[in-house]
């Protein structure tokens, strides 16, 4: 669990153009949106073709990503029971 | 109707120094193909925003905040850019991962940014400028687009301050593909602007914006008198083009006192410039596509350099395009072309 | 508005029509354009449904007569098959009689040839007369080509409004006298491009559009090209030509709220259209009918309402979109609606909501969902695009 979420964060840095952020300045439970990372929709968007691309995982509805995007955890928790590769 | 007064400029071009400074001691030669010399954009632009900012956008947010910054309008009351080929960079990213990834794993952040608007109104988000936003994609005379619809508002008293631009992008494959239908120029021809001998031109990138506005400064550049642009025109037919539109504006040939020619090193097309230089052999001429080379809205880099030389009243030897120096400028004449179409003329006057 | 600026020909190409009245009838008799795509090939073919006009691109050249050589995108194409219909309806002979311009708009520009040759461009010779076709302003060039006007071109691109902005430039430049007449409208073809970029977006439907309706699910794209010729008074008097309506208004305004999406209140569209009233000097209650901009996206059809409702007050007058019919046509939906809205002025009728079965939650905003005969004096059109870029038109009969 704990390289999936060092994994997790390496790729959101890379897939987000987070260019002054570190694997460490991330917290497990720092929220992905708003306040903490400051992510938007656009983000979750792409967050969602990570879960497919990375992890064979298909969201449909981008209303779903609100609850698993929450933060780290919730996203890697969600992506080990779900993932398909 | 309300005249127009041209407040600040902005730039962004493929030279280290502020060209508009007349500093000229650094310039560097041209080649087949000429990169913008990039400023740090860190500064004006949030870390949140920048990280999915092609070139195109930074360089007009960067060139549109000095020209703001300059002439002291904080947010104006509308945004008007023009852009020959848009955002180029995102499309083709955006492209490729279509066809590479044959429909499959597309994330949406190329194809936002990809649209024409997108410098235009990302300029506006970040300045929170609800007002009038309009791009312009007509080909060679974009900018002039631009700048006809910003004076026209102003004229007819729809906006007090906005903001005129004009930019483009060089991306790579699209680079590629112009070279080969020799738009672009190869590797290893000559660039000659006094005698082209080869075919294509430098190419380039760059933003260029104004801030125009109703009120008239003490550091005002320059005022607008006109705008004209057309689609194609007959060589034979080019001064009576001219002549219609200065007598228009109720002045005649002979008061012009600068013309500005977008002469760009392309042995094709160039008859057009020659035809210019016969109408206005007594006066002087500046060229300037040596120093911003090619690109669809390059014209507006010479109608900057236009205000700057009415503001400044000096014209330096860099620029001169004949011999003829000269005492005062009053009016001012832009003239471009690009591969025989998309022409405009610009008129400016001293104020 | 200083002075009136009359609307004297029309010309139309969408999946419902490819005239002016193939489109009204299609529109009286719910006829729908929204099917599956078969122009090429698309890895999404089975989950999306679009509004494609089934001639292809050979069809559109023999039909326009164009030589072989022609490189024609076939959003030029269907530009100036649009175009050539408006300018014939308006009567013109010599299109250089006057000072006469072209104001057009697209989104896509030549993409769809561009992504068709990509990469094959760099290695087969005989398609390198089709590069410099990618770039937008090369079909309006052409479009002003084929009808052969030699004059003031445009060509506006801010995204989904696009068109409104190339009829409201034209109303300005009629306004002030620079033009006498001007010819405006916009046209975009379908692409994968666009396909696969609003599919990122998660903002197409699988199945038809249901604007307004609060299990809406997205959008369908469309293609299409549609132009008006606007002529100012003076003109017209003296041609004593029939005049079909009068553009009568017009606002922009920019949200500057997100990239793509709109703010929850719709600030600009509430202030698009605040100008649009303005201009026209018309108030809310004068307005008979509203063609919405209805994409059918949850954001821009809850954004937009709430923009109608705050505008309109209690008094929200008979409103539909007309994208079930056609899909959204990008840069030229604008100027389809701008001849739908004209249509509904000369006719006195209003077109119904198609696929609306249960209200949105969050307003009381019913579309109209039938075909209705009224007295029709002034519409209102909206167009909303990507940017934050909004657009208002008000068309009237007098």
């Amino acid at each position: 669990m704990e390289n999936l979420k060092e994994e997790l964060k390496g790729k959101i840095i890379e897939v987000l153009n987070l260019e002054d952020i570190n694997i460490e300045d991330i917290k497990d439970t720092d929220p992905l949106f708003g306040d903490g990372l400051g992510l938007d929709s656009i983000d979750a968007l792409e967050l969602i073709v990570l879960m497919d691309k990375q992890y064979g995982i298909k969201l449909s509805d981008p209303k779903e990503g609100k609850t698993i995007f929450q933060n780290i955890e919730t996203m890697a928790k969600y992506i080990a029971d779900n993932r398909t590769k | 109707m309300k005249a127009v007064y041209i407040n600040g400029i902005g730039s962004v071009s493929i030279q280290d120094q502020d060209i508009f400074d007349f500093n000229f001691e650094l310039i560097s030669d041209l080649s087949d193909v000429n990169y913008a010399k990039h400023p740090s954009y860190k500064e004006m632009i949030p870390a949140a925003m920048i990280r999915r900012m092609a070139q195109g956008v930074k360089m007009g947010i960067y060139a549109s905040q000095n020209a703001l910054n300059e002439a002291e309008i904080e947010i104006p009351d509308a945004i008007i850019t023009g852009t020959g080929m848009g955002c180029l960079q995102d499309s083709e990213k955006f492209l490729r991962a279509i066809i590479d990834n044959e429909e499959e794993f597309l994330t949406p952040t190329s194809f936002i940014q990809s649209t024409h608007n997108t410098v235009g109104s990302q300029i506006a988000l970040r300045l929170g400028c609800k007002g009038y936003n309009f791009t312009y994609v007509n080909g060679a005379n974009s900018f002039e687009n631009a700048l006809n619809d910003a004076k026209l508002q102003i004229e007819n008293d729809e906006a007090n301050s906005i903001l005129v631009g004009g930019i483009d992008e060089i991306s790579d494959y699209t680079l590629k593909l112009l070279k080969k239908i020799d738009v672009i120029k190869n590797e290893n021809s000559s660039i000659d602007f006094k005698n082209p001998t080869s075919i294509g031109v430098p190419f380039g990138e760059g933003a260029n914006f104004l801030a125009i506005s109703s009120e008239k400064k003490s550091n005002s550049y320059a005022e607008i008198c006109d705008v004209f642009v057309q689609n194609k025109i007959e060589i034979s037919d080019l001064k009576q083009t001219v002549s219609t539109f200065l007598e228009a504006n109720k002045i005649d040939l002979s008061q012009i006192d600068v013309l500005v020619v977008g002469r760009n090193a392309d042995s094709n097309f160039n008859e057009y410039y020659t035809e210019m230089e016969t109408l206005f052999e007594d006066k002087t001429q500046i060229y300037y596509k040596h120093l911003s080379a090619e690109f669809d809205t390059a014209s507006a880099f010479g109608v900057l350099l236009a205000a700057t030389i009415l503001k400044k009243q000096e014209i330096p030897n860099e620029l001169l395009w004949n011999n003829k120096s000269m005492s005062q400028a009053n009016y001012v004449l832009c003239y471009n072309q690009y591969r025989g179409k998309d022409h405009s003329l610009v008129l400016l006057r001293n104020c | 508005m200083s002075k009136k600026v009359a609307i004297t020909g029309m010309g139309i190409i969408s999946s419902i029509g490819n005239s002016v009245e193939e489109n009204f009838n299609a529109l009286i008799q719910k006829q729908i354009g929204i099917s599956r795509l078969e122009n090429f090939a698309s890895k999404h073919v089975d989950e999306i449904k679009v509004g494609e006009i089934k001639l292809t691109n050979e069809q559109l050249i023999e039909q326009l007569q164009l030589p072989e050589n022609n490189t024609f995108t076939r959003t030029a194409l269907l530009g100036a098959f649009a175009a050539k219909q408006a300018v014939v309806n308006a009567g013109i002979t010599d299109i250089n009689a006057f000072k006469t311009g072209l104001i057009s708009s697209t989104s896509v520009g030549g993409m769809d040839f561009t992504e068709k040759h990509f990469y094959e461009y760099l290695t087969d010779d005989s398609l390198s007369k089709y590069i410099n076709s990618h770039d937008a302003g090369d079909s309006s060039n052409k479009i002003a080509d084929y009808i052969g006007l030699t004059g003031f071109v445009s060509t506006i691109s801010t995204a989904c409004s696009s068109a409104a902005n190339a009829v409201m430039l034209g109303a300005r430049l009629i306004n002030s006298g620079k033009l006498d007449r001007v010819i405006v409208g916009g046209t975009d073809a379908l692409s994968k491009f666009t396909i696969n970029g609003f599919k990122t977006l998660m903002i197409l439907s699988d199945t038809y559009n249901q604007p307004f309706d609060d299990n809406r699910k997205g959008l369908n794209l469309g293609e299409a090209a549609a132009f008006l010729v606007l002529e100012s008074e003076e003109m017209v008097q003296q041609s004593n030509k029939k005049v079909l309506a009068f553009v009568s208004g017009f606002g922009n305004a920019n949200d500057a709220f997100h990239q793509t999406a709109s703010s929850e209140n719709g600030e600009g569209a509430f202030l698009a259209m605040q100008k649009a009233f303005k201009t026209s000097g018309l108030e809310p209650k004068d307005i008979d009918y509203i063609n919405v901009h209805g994409t059918a996206t949850p954001n821009n059809d809850l954004s937009e309402g709430r923009a109608i409702a705050r505008l309109f007050e209690n008094q929200v007058p008979d409103f539909s979109s007309t994208k079930p019919y056609t899909g959204h046509t990008l840069a030229a939906a604008a100027a389809i609606e701008a001849v739908f809205s004209v249509l509904a002025i000369q006719n006195n009728i209003i077109y119904p909501n198609l696929n609306f079965e249960t209200p949105m939650q969050e307003f009381d905003l019913i579309p109209n969902i039938e075909v209705k005969s009224k007295e029709i004096n002034h519409v209102l059109s909206n167009s909303f695009g990507f940017g934050g870029n909004c657009s208002t038109l008000i068309f009237s009969k007098n």
